[in-house]
């Protein structure tokens, strides 16, 4: 398979090495001469020093037979604009961007981008997964600060588990009055019986915040100990 | 156009470029990268009926021009790309564009008094979907230029 990777940074660099390993036959468009230079002496004459965002470069390396252009220099605005030049231009039937912002993901979908790698949703998706759900999540500040809506989702080791809002030793100044469960949304009343899976919206006031937590939430292990 | 009673705002992100307007500038400066989407939300561009993408970097202008167009859905885009193969298929692809390569070579060959490529124009409307029957800044509309995102 044929394919022309733009950007010979690390992540081109170290994906030229493994395609060429596999058998591929690829070229390498790196527009900084001496970075161009460094990976010739690395991997063999598999690059050219041109900017893969100019038309006649990305002609030049035959993108108009290549199965695949993987754009992964570390702009997005580059890379964007070579897998449109590949895709428009060249007729190239696999695009393949690295994304940086997040945000601009479904920009490049949108914009007929075959294939999105974003290493910060990545690195996001595995930070969020390795954290716990055992703190208080912020939703708004009332009154100028003075009190806070939270939500506590109810987990199977809380100590609200099977109890009711009146066997809960509620901090002063907060008040349960919102309970999330399944697809449902009921108030709060003093026959409710809380559930593992339940989602509490409370109003917090100041220090109470840390009782409100202990009493909905319980005692949390430290982050990433179940891991 | 801010002059003529348009509402402008540039976008840099260099104040230093900034310098270069009239003190009596009456449109708004930001300091900020136009190729950022929450960059564009900020100063408006969902209300905006031009766009302007005049950075010097090819990339950054067709980028930030599409995504004006696309995500926040102003009608009216322009990106300047310098590259005149670029330019072609940015065109093609629906992007009104302008060539300052183009330009130049134009007003040269008209100044030398030889023909110029009838076939290509510094400035080129959109051949895709979109479709444009105006170049001109409307009166009284709100306008965005992106102007120098960075270097």
């Amino acid at each position: 398979m044929y394919i022309v990777v733009v950007g010979g940074g690390k992540v081109g660099y170290y994906l030229a090495k493994e395609l060429i390993d596999a058998g591929h036959e690829l070229v390498i468009l790196e527009k900084n001469s001496g970075r161009a230079r460094q990976i010739a002496d690395e991997l063999g004459s598999i690059v050219l020093n041109r900017d893969g965002c100019e038309g006649k470069h990305l002609a030049e390396a035959g993108a108009n037979r290549a199965a695949i252009v993987a754009a992964v220099t570390g702009d997005d605005e580059d890379n964007l604009v070579v897998c449109q030049m590949a895709k428009h231009h060249f007729d190239v039937p696999r695009t393949i961007a690295r994304v940086n912002n997040p945000r601009n993901e479904d920009l490049f979908r949108h914009l007929g981008v075959d294939e999105i790698i974003s290493p910060t949703r990545m690195v996001l998706a595995s930070i969020e997964q390795d954290i716990p759900v055992h703190e208080l999540l912020h939703l708004a500040q009332l009154k100028g600060g003075e009190l806070e809506l939270v939500e506590a989702q109810i987990g199977e080791n809380s100590p609200a588990v099977g109890r009711r809002p009146a066997d809960i030793n509620l901090p002063e100044g907060c008040s349960l009055f919102l309970l999330l469960r399944g697809n449902s949304v009921q108030q709060i009343r003093s026959d409710t019986v809380f559930q593992a899976g339940d989602k509490v919206l409370a109003v917090s006031r100041g220090e109470g915040e840390s009782i409100l937590r202990r009493e909905l939430i319980g005692d949390s292990e430290p982050i990433g100990a179940t891991h | 156009m801010a002059r003529e009673g348009h509402d402008v705002t540039i976008i840099d992100v260099n104040t230093e470029a900034f310098t270069r307007l009239e003190p009596d500038f009456p449109g708004q400066a930001v300091r900020a990268d136009g190729t950022d989407e929450d960059v564009l939300r900020r100063v408006g561009t969902d209300s905006a009926d031009w766009f302007f993408a005049l950075t010097e970097g090819d990339n950054r202008n067709a980028f930030a021009a599409q995504m004006a167009s696309e995500n926040f859905g102003v009608a009216n885009v322009v990106a300047k790309i310098n590259d005149p193969v670029r330019a072609e298929a940015y065109t093609m692809l629906g992007l009104a564009t302008i060539c300052r390569t183009r330009l130049l070579i134009d007003a040269l060959a008209r100044h030398a008094g030889l023909d110029a490529d009838p076939g290509a124009s510094g400035v080129r409307l959109a051949e895709g979907h979109h479709d444009h029957h105006e170049t001109a800044v409307p009166a009284g509309v709100p306008a965005t230029v992106s102007d120098g995102t960075g270097q």
